[in-house]
């Protein structure tokens, strides 16, 4: 048997955790040995301690976050995905459109945040708009250069061998898309969530919907510094979980084949 | 037939070529010369600007279906890296809605042909590339094709598997009796395949020479060694030259 420091599998979790000890570590004593005061930056020790005697209610409002990120993230999704396959119908189709598709991508959404939460009567559906918005522009571009990157030799193949357009559509154009799509997937579904926080954010407190955001806003108000370093450590683990997820997913689905996932396990 | 590019590039001037069955045709010339454009007007992938292709008699629109079947080999082996080398093989199959045993029997008959019959159950980039051409081979021959067309199949390979392969897809062509239109810009790999090489010459594309190689089949390796090979690579060798002097003069 190799030593473990010899194994990649353990240095690639062993060797950033470490990073990870080390500095909450040197936090936690640089906090104690200068005496800062809680209301500037707080112990680890204090977050954690507001952790664990105000789990119940940090965790619904994690849950409400996370549930408004994973719709806007869905949605995004479904709808990208539509516009990436109405785009690669014809260039005349991507022409008129695309440049809509960067309009929405490039328009700050505390910018427009307002006006949707104004248009759409129920804030639960505003938020999710709010992040589909922010969401939904890495699915788009991805999927359409991917149904768009096809091995020419393939297509002739296809069209010598008189394959239909939902033949190569399924069998040619959807799996050579599946790297760029799930690539936009990644990136997507960590926008879902900064998306959902920033328009729980614009909407405030007077929402009825209690997020993370929400819960830091509060926490601000009442100098409650622990409790919003708490759930901004809770909003961190929301997005590395989701980014986790995605990337399991991919290696799921391309693992075998594709050089982006092969390497990685040799 | 002639063939004028979109930008007006003149990649053919008028060629008039007959293939009869059971023909090995070598397509030799420098690039530019219209081997590969010469090559996607027969399989159909590209329209004639003038004339008309012939297939069995018919045109290409009206020659019946089943009897137009082609094999098409790349220049690269253009296999689909997430499908197994047994599911690209019998992706011909499958587009023509070839019920499932029987594709199955045809895929395992044609990985047979070329020897890779132990790595149906691999993906591409787990073979080598001379391998990955044997299972691009296989896929062209899946349908039983009545022509076969290959583009350079083994350009970008190492000398020793381009003879081995070579080897290998004359006594497919001899025992299949494929009628095969073959492109290369290899005088050695044309002189050992062919029963007839057409020297190409460039801009516009054109037929220059016509050679026939009137050698007895199958070929192996002792063919290769021979002198009536040397002397048959020497005299394409000097066609060659010819047209390029020509060429120069024009």
């Amino acid at each position: 048997m190799r030593p473990l420091a010899q194994s990649e599998t353990f240095m690639t979790v062993a060797a950033p955790l470490a990073v990870g000890v080390l500095a909450v570590a040197l936090w936690e004593i640089a906090c104690r040995a200068f005496n800062v005061p809680i209301f500037l930056l707080p112990k680890p020790s204090d977050i954690a301690a507001t952790l664990a005697s105000d789990w119940l209610t940090l965790l619904a409002a994690l849950g409400m976050t996370l549930r408004i990120a994973l719709q806007a993230f869905f949605a995004a999704i479904v709808i990208g995905t539509l516009i990436a396959f109405l785009f690669v119908q014809s260039r005349a189709i991507e022409m008129s459109f695309f440049p809509y598709a960067v309009l929405l991508q490039v328009t700050p959404i505390v910018a427009i945040a307002p006006l949707i939460i104004i248009l759409v009567k129920n804030t639960q559906v505003a938020l999710t708009v709010c992040a589909t918005v922010v969401a939904l522009f890495p699915i788009i571009s991805n999927t359409t250069l991917g149904l768009r990157s096809v091995d020419p030799g393939l297509v002739n193949l296809f069209r010598m061998s008189r394959a239909g357009r939902m033949q190569t559509l399924w069998r040619l154009r959807i799996p050579s898309a599946l790297p760029y799509f799930f690539g936009g997937l990644r990136i997507s579904s960590g926008l879902a969530l900064i998306g959902a926080v920033v328009a729980e954010f614009v909407a405030g407190t007077g929402g009825r919907s209690a997020g993370l955001a929400y819960e830091i806003l509060q926490s601000g108000f009442q100098l409650d510094i622990p409790r919003m370093f708490a759930a901004l450590f809770l909003i961190t683990l929301a997005g590395v979980g989701l980014f986790t997820i995605m990337v399991g997913l991919s290696k799921l689905a391309l693992g075998a084949w594709h050089e982006s996932e092969v390497g990685a396990d040799a | 037939m002639t063939k004028r590019f979109p930008n007006s590039t003149q990649a053919l001037a008028p060629v008039d070529l007959d293939v009869r069955d059971g023909e090995f045709v070598t397509l030799l010339g420098p690039s530019g010369c219209g081997k590969t454009t010469l090559l996607n007007l027969i399989a159909g992938l590209t329209t004639p600007s003038s004339g008309t292709i012939e297939w069995w008699g018919g045109s290409f629109a009206d020659a019946d279906v089943a009897e137009r079947k082609l094999g098409f080999v790349f220049q690269a082996p253009t296999l689909m890296p997430w499908a197994r080398v047994d599911a690209n093989v019998r992706l011909p199959l499958d587009l023509a809605h070839v019920d499932r045993t029987s594709a199955e029997q045809g895929v395992a008959h044609a990985l047979a042909l070329v020897g890779l019959s132990e790595f149906a159950r691999h993906f591409p980039r787990e073979l080598s590339g001379g391998m990955q051409m044997r299972a691009s081979i296989a896929r062209a021959l899946v349908t039983s094709p009545n022509l076969l067309l290959m583009d350079e199949p083994f350009g970008a390979l190492d000398e020793f598997t381009r003879n081995r392969l070579d080897a290998d897809l004359v006594r497919l062509w001899w025992e299949r009796k494929l009628t095969t239109v073959f492109v290369t810009h290899s005088i050695y790999e044309a002189v050992f395949l062919s029963t007839r090489v057409i020297v190409m010459g460039a801009q516009p594309g054109r037929i220059c020479k016509v050679m026939a190689i009137d050698e007895p089949h199958p070929r192996d390796e002792s063919f290769r060694n021979s002198p009536r090979f040397a002397e048959h690579c020497r005299a394409l060798s000097a066609l060659l030259t010819e047209v390029s002097v020509e060429q120069m003069r024009s």
